[in-house]
């Protein structure tokens, strides 16, 4: 009888369940897509594996390093692969369109990336152009380029226009690889800058380093990093890891923010949604006396209302983790490469359910409480 | 005849608790409205009071920044030698030739690492920003290893604090003073003699030129005559755009990202307001009846549920905005992707936002209070006398 009871009276106010429902549909949803966007932003650093080793200039990225570290690095002891890297920071049609450009050594650099999946035949055609490009699948699908196209960039650091020929689109390894990043020859750029600038050929942005043994990356940074030291051009090297989250620690109050409003919008519809249980109890104080003359006690009537009001934050909350999925990836197309991996995880899920139950469970509070202390006659006289 | 006040608002005190959890979900909406605004508004003017209304900022041509930027000391020279370029005192020509690069430098608290801006000026760069001011210390002599520390940098970051020494460059640099900037930009970086920075950082050539216009009107002139000469790859641009520019990304994802969420959040407040309205119109519904019978208008009752709704939105309102102003004592700092520099600035709260967020506050009161008090105002006069 119990549950027949609370379904009745959960929707005997059709419109003021309804409304109910919505605002805590459109609650649970947003909450989920902060949440997504919130993990979105470290998805660079997810990504990144512990067996590689960034090398950069001490004083800052927007100091290169010379050509010459690299054979010395590839000498230490422990380090399995060498490869390079230069931010190009070009602009493709406009400055919106913002996506990662390096210019490579491209004979190394998808040896110490696997999660970069390029088939056999393509990979050797962008071995072959010096003027040739490798863009990810979703750069690919977002501005419409297919294999062998010219793309265009303007440089911002290094000044002139360049032409690039897509060789190859690769695929992720997996969900948390990053597929909207763009790749080219090195030697392109530093062939053009010793005509354009000859002051800036001949370096490097960062040397991306491979070990063979995971457990020893912080011994061999330290030995890298003393090679240099007092050269004129110092070295600072970490993991890929705290590499990236050195650009998210740097953005770090944005993300506090984000989190800090996705908590908000469930304060917000728990307003909404203990009102409406206070209006409910208050408007049915005389049938709860009428309960409790017949004999029902305190708890009975409080399930009821608890019962209630669990029964719409589930309904709720259910609907707005199953429309989660859909507005997501709706989310994800329409800002294109800003957020290059944006998927809800399983985590996202379950706080949204806690989320909804917290919102079911507090709602019924102090309702419950009031109308399980109703006096029977007075109550009975109650007229809401 | 309309309804008198009182009653619209003895109504909102009557049902307290009602009145007050409606309410407080409104002034969340609004606070994160306000609060929205005021970032994007802080952020505006924290980049646009940077700027100098007769300074002339030149850098290499499609590079946006001054990080990015080089321009080579025989183009700088062909600059400096305009005509439009202001005098100073002694004949001085009013121009700073300066290096901009980014430094590594962990903060105080979080020992995380963050990029910051370092300048090198020349003498006349501090003629050229009347809005620096030493507050603490002394400026740096020039030719010498001394550096001063903009307020927020000296804050927030290790060794960049006065007496202080930090380390980049293969050279110790010492704090010898505190600068305030009048909250623009340039409170977010340190600043050094320019012809002992460049040979530390190994840079040959200047990242920008800064002059004064002796004619505010001038610079379409010097504008055209730099971007036309052949021997030069450079733009010029007024300092205020050039700030104003370098905020346009970070403003422009504040302002969508604050807009879509007050949006989703204001659908929350309303469904509220509208629960609240259409309980009170109910739970009247004789009261109504009875007032209608006495000769009120059908208009009238429809004014006298909307003002109620207003009020509450009112309310709701006023209070998100409180809550708003105390915003304003918060300091935020993040990267400015366009500058990739750590930049800080604060919450402002100006009479445009109050105006807005209270407008925006109405607006959710009239949508939920609406269709309540139609219902209300479509009421028959006999069928609602007789409900309980």
């Amino acid at each position: 009888m119990l549950p027949a009871l609370i379904f009745r009276n959960a929707f005997r106010h059709k419109l003021r369940s309804l409304l109910t429902l919505l605002g805590l549909t459109v609650a649970i949803l947003a909450f989920g897509l902060l949440s997504t966007v919130v993990e979105a932003w470290y998805a660079g650093a997810e990504g990144a594996s512990s067996a590689r080793l960034v090398v950069r200039n001490s004083i800052s990225l927007v100091f290169p390093l010379p050509l010459t570290y690299r054979q010395k690095i590839r000498q230490i002891d422990g380090v399995r692969a060498i490869t390079t890297a230069n931010w190009f920071g070009g602009i493709y049609k406009e400055p919106k369109n913002f996506f990662p450009q390096f210019a490579v050594e491209a004979s190394t650099y998808l040896d110490l990336y696997p999660e970069f999946v390029l088939s056999e035949a393509e990979h050797k055609d962008f071995l072959h152009d010096r003027q040739g490009a490798v863009i990810g699948e979703k750069l690919a699908a977002t501005y419409g380029i297919k294999l062998g196209d010219t793309m265009t960039l303007k440089g911002t650091i290094f000044p002139g226009q360049w032409a690039f020929v897509v060789r190859g689109i690769y695929r992720g390894r997996d969900a948390k690889t990053d597929v909207s990043q763009m790749f080219f020859h090195w030697d392109y750029l530093n062939e053009t800058m010793k005509v354009r600038a000859p002051r800036r050929a001949n370096t490097v942005g960062v040397y991306v380093v491979e070990v063979a043994d995971p457990t020893r990356v912080a011994e061999i940074s330290r030995v890298i990093d003393g090679e240099f030291g007092n050269s004129y051009a110092e070295t600072l090297t970490e993991t890929e890891k705290a590499f990236q989250l050195g650009f998210v620690s740097m953005t770090e109050a944005i993300v506090v923010a984000i989190r800090l409003v996705s908590y908000l919008v469930i304060f917000i519809i728990l307003a909404v949604m203990a009102n409406t249980m206070a209006m409910t109890v208050r408007e049915r104080t005389a049938e709860y006396a009428t309960l409790k003359a017949l004999g029902f006690g305190p708890p009975f009537v409080m399930l009821l209302i608890y019962g209630e009001s669990l029964a719409i934050a589930a309904l709720g909350g259910g609907i707005g983790i199953a429309l989660t999925f859909p507005v997501a990836t709706a989310f994800a197309k329409a800002m294109g490469t800003l957020f290059p991996v944006f998927v809800v995880s399983a985590k996202t899920v379950w706080l949204q359910a806690c989320c909804a139950l917290a919102v079911g469970l507090i709602s019924a509070l102090f309702p419950a409480r009031s109308a399980a202390r109703v006096n029977i006659v007075d109550g009975l006289r109650s007229i809401g | 005849m309309p309804v008198p006040l009182a009653y619209s608002l003895r109504n909102l005190w009557t049902r307290k608790l009602t009145t007050a959890l409606t309410a407080g979900g409104m002034a969340l909406v609004v606070f994160v409205f306000a609060a929205v605004l005021m970032l994007d508004e802080g952020l505006k003017k924290t980049l646009v009071d940077t700027g100098e209304p007769d300074n002339v900022v030149v850098t290499r041509r499609a590079s946006g920044t001054e990080v990015q930027s080089g321009v080579e000391r025989a183009a700088a020279a062909i600059v400096e030698s305009l005509p439009q370029v202001a005098l100073g005192e002694g004949g001085a020509r009013q121009v700073s030739k300066e290096l901009v690069v980014l430094i590594s430098l962990n903060k105080r608290e979080s020992d995380k690492p963050a990029n910051v801006i370092i300048r090198g000026v020349a003498p006349m760069g501090l003629t050229l920003r009347p809005q620096v001011k030493i507050v603490a210390g002394r400026m740096f002599r020039p030719g010498s290893n001394e550096i001063v520390a903009g307020r927020s940098i000296a804050e927030r970051f290790a060794h960049t604090g006065l007496g202080e020494s930090v380390r980049f460059g293969g050279r110790e640099w010492v704090v010898v003073g505190i600068f305030d900037a009048a909250k623009s930009g340039f409170d977010s970086e340190i600043w050094g003699d320019v012809d002992q920075l460049m040979p530390a950082f190994r840079r040959p050539v200047y990242s920008s030129l800064i002059f004064r216009l002796n004619d505010v009107s001038g610079f379409a002139a010097v504008q055209n005559s730099i971007e036309s000469d052949q021997r030069l790859t450079l733009e010029a641009k007024r300092e205020r755009q050039f700030y104003a520019d370098q905020s346009e990304a970070l403003s422009t994802f504040i302002r969508i990202l604050g807009m879509s969420l007050s949006v989703i959040f204001s659908i929350g407040a309303v469904i509220g307001a509208m629960i609240t309205m259409y309980a009170a119109v109910a739970n009247r519904t004789g009261e109504i009846g009875t007032l209608r019978a006495l000769g009120f208008r059908r208009a009238s009752i429809l004014a006298a549920f909307l003002l109620e709704s207003l009020f509450l939105a009112l309310l709701g309102g006023l209070l998100g905005l409180f809550i708003a102003s105390f915003m304003q004592l918060l300091t935020i700092s993040t990267m400015n992707w366009q500058s990739f520099a750590e930049l800080a600035f604060r919450f402002t709260l100006t009479a445009a936002i109050v105006a807005k967020s209270l407008g925006f506050a109405l607006l959710m009161g009239l949508v939920g209070g609406f269709f309540p008090a139609l219902r209300a105002a479509r009421l028959n006069i006999v069928d609602a006398l007789r409900a309980v």
